[in-house]
């Protein structure tokens, strides 16, 4: 069971109040990402949530019974930090047999817990090894391996793949999702790369500035950003945002179009451009088009075999359906 | 060829220095040495004649040699044990965030910038004397018999005086080690469910392990040469309880003017130094690694 329900909760350093009063649910057996720009507030929360810190208002409830005021130990939950935080001078084995030692767990159960989890990471064959011998893929996995054996509610991760390279990137982010197919416990995870967040969440929380702006599926928040901060930050390359006289064309006072709802044509269209940049991934074609009048640039998803290269004058298209509009708030409009 | 030649180059820029020190260091032992086989006195110094093993048998033989050896080790490992000690937790308390922090943090090195006979006057005179002392007052407050702390425990006075030289040592360098440990392992192990104690068990002290090996080391160099301390509070006594090597290779020379004896006292004390310098790094040495 995890079930994490915080009510009310605020965070406030001296006068500075860096999270709100905020209400949200985190259902059992779910994948929840926080996701934000760097200093939102993501890692703080996740913080208040593992008892690092303290709430300076409203209640944290795990599985339905107040924690607030409990140790970050009492709350039954595991945390893989950033820096990995392994104790530099056990070996890998004691690393991981940490938190069961402190638990008192009997000796033969210890070893069990470890062969399994170690079997489960790849780790059998480094559990002598001390954490300075590692590489930083295997530092993370004893990370995962010590949050693991102790059985935890949920498991939360600050940033746990921040220090890799991107290949190892994309290597744990697929294993951390199978661990969560295969274990259906609670996972909190923190990050600010919007990719990690729509691969891997059941659900998305966007944060700013402390706030909560929308909370929802992947393809909730991709489909249907409820304002044009969300809009903006979800979504690979950024969604086009424009004001002015195109908003003022729908009726709105910001309207935003993704690069993979333009269509590109060098005959005729909408909106007529010239291309600044090309990028040319084989799969896709981003293209960068300047001196529209509408944005300074304008950024377009094509298919990968077009033949468009810098400086070519092109005629860009939006799908009218696929335009979002925004109030003067930046609030969604229907 | 190129890295050949600054190879040899580097060699012949660094060879002034090292034949410097190397001066520095043989002169003076070859020096003790050669005297230590004399028979030379300095009330009679034109009298002298070839000692052979005399004066190492003389000196072996002093009733006082092995008294002194003992008490060069109780000074030693008392001063060791109080000042790590006593470090770790002055370290751990000024660690924390408190008003005033940089205030506390000098006060508390600051004993280490007062020269040793000046140190060992102020216990002496202001607060171990028995009429005039602090402990004095205190006693009497309670209606307790002051203590003459350097008649009663002459060792352990200067146990206490020398430890309170050099808790700020081990204090600033057990502190530096304790700043460096990283914040989110100590809430690692917090989540993990370690309480306090085993936290500090657990973490800190393998930490510090190799910065109490330094503090160790450098502290048993100057610790074996106590010297000062015991000139301006007890002299020694009462009869030989605060001698340690090197003060009774002191009295040697310049009470019985035997610098021949002084000289092998001297050599024996730079056997034993090697010996324990041995030990110690056998026990302790793989920490720095």
């Amino acid at each position: 069971m995890g079930q994490i329900t915080l009510e009310g909760v605020a965070k406030r350093f001296g006068e500075v109040e860096v999270i709100p009063p905020l209400d949200l649910t985190i259902e059992d057996g779910e994948f929840v990402v926080f996701v934000g720009p760097s200093g939102c507030g993501k890692s703080t929360l996740l913080r208040l949530i593992a008892g690092l810190e303290d709430v300076s208002d409203g209640r944290i409830l795990i599985d339905g019974t107040d924690a607030t005021d409990a140790s970050p130990a009492r709350r039954g939950l595991a945390m893989v930090f950033q820096s990995y935080a392994l104790y530099p001078h056990m070996s890998v084995r004691k690393n991981i047999a940490f938190p069961m030692k402190m638990a008192g767990l009997p000796q033969d159960e210890q070893s069990r817990r470890i062969e399994a989890a170690a079997k489960a990471l790849n780790l059998t064959d480094y559990l002598d090894r001390r954490p300075g011998q590692l590489s930083g893929g295997q530092r993370q996995r004893v990370a995962i391996g010590r949050a693991i054996v102790r059985e935890p509610s949920a498991f939360l991760f600050d940033e746990p793949l921040s220090n890799l390279d991107a290949a190892l990137r994309v290597g744990m982010r697929l294993e951390i999702s199978e661990l969560h197919n295969r274990l259906k416990t609670t996972m909190i995870y923190v990050t600010h790369d919007q990719v990690e967040a729509m691969t891997m969440a059941d659900k998305i929380v966007v944060l700013q500035a402390g706030r909560i702006e929308q909370v929802g599926s992947p393809l909730d928040l991709y489909n249907r950003p409820r304002n044009a901060f969300v809009a903006g930050f979800i979504g690979s390359p950024r969604m086009n945002l424009f004001s002015g006289a195109v908003a003022a064309e729908y009726g709105a006072e910001t309207v935003g179009v993704r690069p993979e709802h333009i269509s590109v044509s060098a005959e005729g269209g909408k909106w007529k451009g010239r291309i600044g940049v090309s990028e040319h991934l084989g799969s896709d074609t981003f293209l960068y088009v300047e001196e529209t009048g509408l944005a300074e640039t304008i950024t377009v998803r094509s298919d990968g075999e077009v033949s468009l290269r810098h400086g070519d004058t092109v005629w860009l298209t939006p799908n009218e359906d696929k335009i979002h509009r925004f109030d003067r708030n930046g609030d969604r409009i229907a | 060829m190129a890295t050949r030649q600054t190879a040899s180059l580097a060699r012949l820029m660094r060879a002034p220095a090292i034949v410097l020190l190397l001066i520095w260091m043989l002169v003076p032992l070859g020096m003790t040495l050669y005297y230590s086989f004399l028979n030379y006195n300095l009330l009679n110094p034109t009298n002298t004649s070839w000692a052979g093993w005399f004066n190492y048998q003389y000196f072996y033989t002093d009733p006082a040699f092995w008294e002194s050896i003992w008490n060069t080790l109780v000074l030693t490992l008392g001063v060791l044990f109080i000042t790590v000690a006593g470090g770790i937790l002055i370290a751990m308390l000024i660690d924390k965030p408190i008003f005033g922090q940089g205030i506390v943090r000098i006060l508390v090195i600051s004993p280490f910038f007062v020269m040793p006979p000046v140190a060992a006057l102020i216990w002496k005179n202001m607060i171990m004397h028995p009429s005039y002392g602090v402990f004095a007052d205190i006693a009497k407050f309670f209606g307790a018999a002051p203590i003459d702390w350097f008649a009663q425990f002459p060792l352990f006075s200067i146990i206490v005086i020398v430890a309170w030289q050099w808790l700020p040592f081990a204090t600033l360098i057990l502190l530096t080690s304790l700043q460096s440990l990283d914040g989110e392992q100590m809430e690692a192990a917090e989540m993990d469910g370690a309480p306090a104690l085993s936290r500090f068990i657990y973490l800190t002290l393998p930490h510090m392990a190799r910065a109490i090996t330094v503090v160790i080391l450098i502290q048993t160099i100057f610790l074996l040469g106590v010297y000062a301390e015991i000139l301006v509070t007890t002299n020694g006594g009462p009869g030989f309880a605060s001698t340690n090597l090197t003060y009774l290779i002191y009295r040697a020379a310049r009470l019985n003017f035997d610098i021949g004896g002084a000289a092998a006292g001297g050599i024996i004390a730079v056997v034993l130094a090697n010996i324990v310098a041995i030990f110690l790094m056998r026990a302790v040495g793989k920490n720095l690694d």
